[in-house]
């Protein structure tokens, strides 16, 4: 039995929208698991229910054994970390961190020096007097993260915590939440929108799409083998290139260009996709396109071309001289090749 | 100069409001310093006279009203209390009426919220028969409760808070309860020490309400035992100094609840900040 279990877990709201959609999944101790997807997709409502603040429509929850569905959210032992931070405005830093504390019974003299423990690890000591509206963003989010570590419950939930940083800081606070994740070995659950965030934080990866799970992996798996064309497109940066093709006896035809994909495989209406940097660009290769566009990032340049009326780019060293308007010659490898089936968009 | 002439201008303007607002005011103190003989002969004072001490002593301990059953201070200390008896009352009825109505599934809470609302159009004086039958069958009549409760509950200070508790984002709660509040604390920890400068607020304006009450204290006392400062600004029979000793104590209650209330309220701005 995992840690925690989601089993067939549904939530319809009252007015009908489907928010998740029989969803199961278990999450073992000390994981670090990152729930990804497009806004909307259902995702923090996932994490919500997991805290207890939002009914299960259908489902059930369990939590180290036990059955939490109707368990009220201050006895589930879980600790969450809002994309707002929701401090509390009218308290010092350190009675932020030590209501849940108080609200538990626990002695003043061991408050005290959980507090300031946990401040010290976050390196907020410093501040424990002020109030939060006297902190900058990533000190409050520092002081949302000691409110959850304080109480060192079975759960972590972050509710996409880095969106309201500056790119350096989120950066910056991303290794910290990992490493700390590390040092404590609590299991914790992190939702995000962000794709790189999710590669880089977490031992697993959900992605989530309308409420439903496309595909669970580590993020090596996710990368390297998408089940789903949304999965495909959602990951990695720049997007994966996805061409519409009709594949004939192992054959690829998109527009003018043939693709020997090594297999026998027919399929009328088909995707093959393939990553940005996986496309071979050499002076012997077999196919010629016109760089339409040339985008300079500092070691990698991107190249925006396209193949009949479909666009694509390819990611490689900035070193090799290649301007606008200059055409190149390219080779795609079925080994590196993805392809989905358009009807049902899974992989084939 | 063009920034200095504007604020000239500006205080030139300021300037002659409160001329407008202090003068008259100054005039009936510094007419209360004279004695009543010096007024009647010489009329209105701009200047303080040596009557001072002699005046305000004697209307602040003289037995006055019809029977000569009660002193100024006795009005000051009725309409003390019963100002601040509504005062305290509504703010803890209201708040408490807006966290039911916005923090807990009440059906048809905007119904009631609304039905609580109109009441603003019924106000005392349309129901003082009723009000004074209901009081009087209750045994409430000459008793400070009698005074006081007719008129604690307030619509508008219980829209205000359901206002802005409707503005505390939804997150705070959340991670309340996850931090294993229940809503006796939420309500505890969280609502009253948020709301404070719309306490003091709502506070302030319901000790001016409840000190200016005059239909309503006169209807309900037959005893002048329970006398209001406002029943004894229409009935002071004393000379004409006396009277505007009264009048000048009379705004002192409500200045110094102002004064004293607005430090908090300022205080709470930056706070919340």
């Amino acid at each position: 039995m995992s840690f925690l279990e989601l089993q067939n877990i549904t939530k319809i709201y009252p007015n009908g929208t489907k928010a998740v959609n029989e969803t199961s999944l278990n999450i073992e101790n000390g994981e670090f698991v990152v729930f990804v997807g497009p806004s909307g997709c259902g995702k923090s409502t996932l994490l919500r229910m997991i805290a207890g603040l939002e009914d299960i429509t259908n489902g059930e929850i369990s939590l180290d054994g036990n059955v939490i569905n109707n368990i009220d959210p201050s006895e589930r032992d879980v600790a969450m970390v809002f994309q707002n931070y929701a401090l509390y405005p009218h308290m010092s830093v350190f009675n932020n961190m030590a209501y849940g504390l108080k609200n538990r019974g626990i002695s003043k003299e061991e408050i005290n020096n959980k507090v300031n423990d946990v401040a010290k690890l976050l390196e907020i000591d410093q501040l424990l007097t002020r109030k939060p509206s006297m902190l900058s963003g990533g000190q409050r989010q520092r002081v949302a993260m000691g409110r959850a570590i304080v109480r060192n419950p079975k759960i972590f939930l972050f509710d996409e915590p880095l969106s309201n940083l500056d790119a350096k800081l989120r950066n910056q606070m991303r290794l910290e939440i990992k490493r700390l994740q590390r040092q404590m070995g609590v299991t914790s659950i992190f939702v995000t929108h962000d794709q790189t965030e999710a590669m880089t934080l977490g031992d697993r990866i959900v992605v989530i799409n309308n409420g439903v799970v496309e595909q669970v992996g580590t993020p090596k798996e996710i990368y390297s083998k998408p089940n789903t064309k949304f999965v495909a497109e959602f990951i990695g940066s720049p997007q994966m290139n996805l061409f519409n093709c009709k594949i004939e006896n192992g054959i690829a035809h998109i527009a003018d260009i043939k693709i020997n994909l090594n297999n026998s495989k027919n399929i009328e209406d088909a995707s093959l996709g393939i990553r940005p940097d996986d496309i071979l660009i050499s002076d012997n290769g077999q196919h010629t396109c016109v760089a339409n566009l040339v985008e300079y990032l500092g070691s990698d340049m991107i190249i925006y071309s396209k193949i009949g009326d479909q666009e694509f780019s390819c990611k490689l060293s900035s070193k090799i001289n290649l301007n606008s308007g200059d055409t190149f010659k390219f080779d795609i490898s079925y080994t590196l090749v993805h392809l989905f089936d358009n009807t049902s968009g899974s992989r084939v | 100069m063009k920034k200095y002439i504007s604020s000239t201008i500006n205080h030139f303007i300021l300037s002659i409001g409160l001329l407008i607002m202090i003068v008259p005011i100054w005039i009936i103190f510094a007419s209360s310093t004279h004695s009543s003989l010096f007024i009647n002969t010489n009329g209105l004072q701009f200047f303080l006279g040596d009557n001072f001490i002699e005046n305000y002593s004697r209307v602040l301990f003289k037995q006055s009203g019809f029977f000569n059953e009660i002193t100024a201070l006795k009005m000051f200390f009725n309409s003390f209390v019963m100002a601040t008896g509504i005062a305290t009352l509504s703010v803890i009825t209201s708040l408490m009426a807006a966290y039911g109505l916005v923090y807990f599934k009440v059906k048809y809470a905007t119904i009631i919220f609304w039905l609580i609302f109109i009441t603003l159009l019924v106000p005392l004086e349309l129901r003082i028969m009723p009000s004074y039958i209901v009081m009087s069958k209750l045994n409430l009549v000459n008793t400070f409760a009698g005074l006081i409760l007719p008129i604690s509950a307030s619509a508008i200070a219980t829209f205000f808070f359901r206002q802005f508790y409707k503005s505390i984002p939804d997150e705070l709660l959340e991670a309340a309860k996850l931090d294993g509040t229940n809503s006796l604390r939420f309500f505890l920890d969280f609502l009253i020490p948020l709301s404070k400068t719309m306490i003091a607020a709502v506070f302030i304006f319901m000790f001016v309400f409840g000190y200016n009450q005059y239909l309503w204290p006169l209807i309900m006392t037959t005893s002048e035992q329970y006398w209001t400062v406002v029943m004894g600004l229409k009935t002071m029979y004393g000379s004409i100094s006396d009277r505007f000793a009264f009048v000048i104590m009379s705004m002192i209650p409500p200045i110094i609840i102002i004064i004293f209330l607005q430090k908090l309220f300022i205080q709470g701005i930056f706070q919340n900040k």
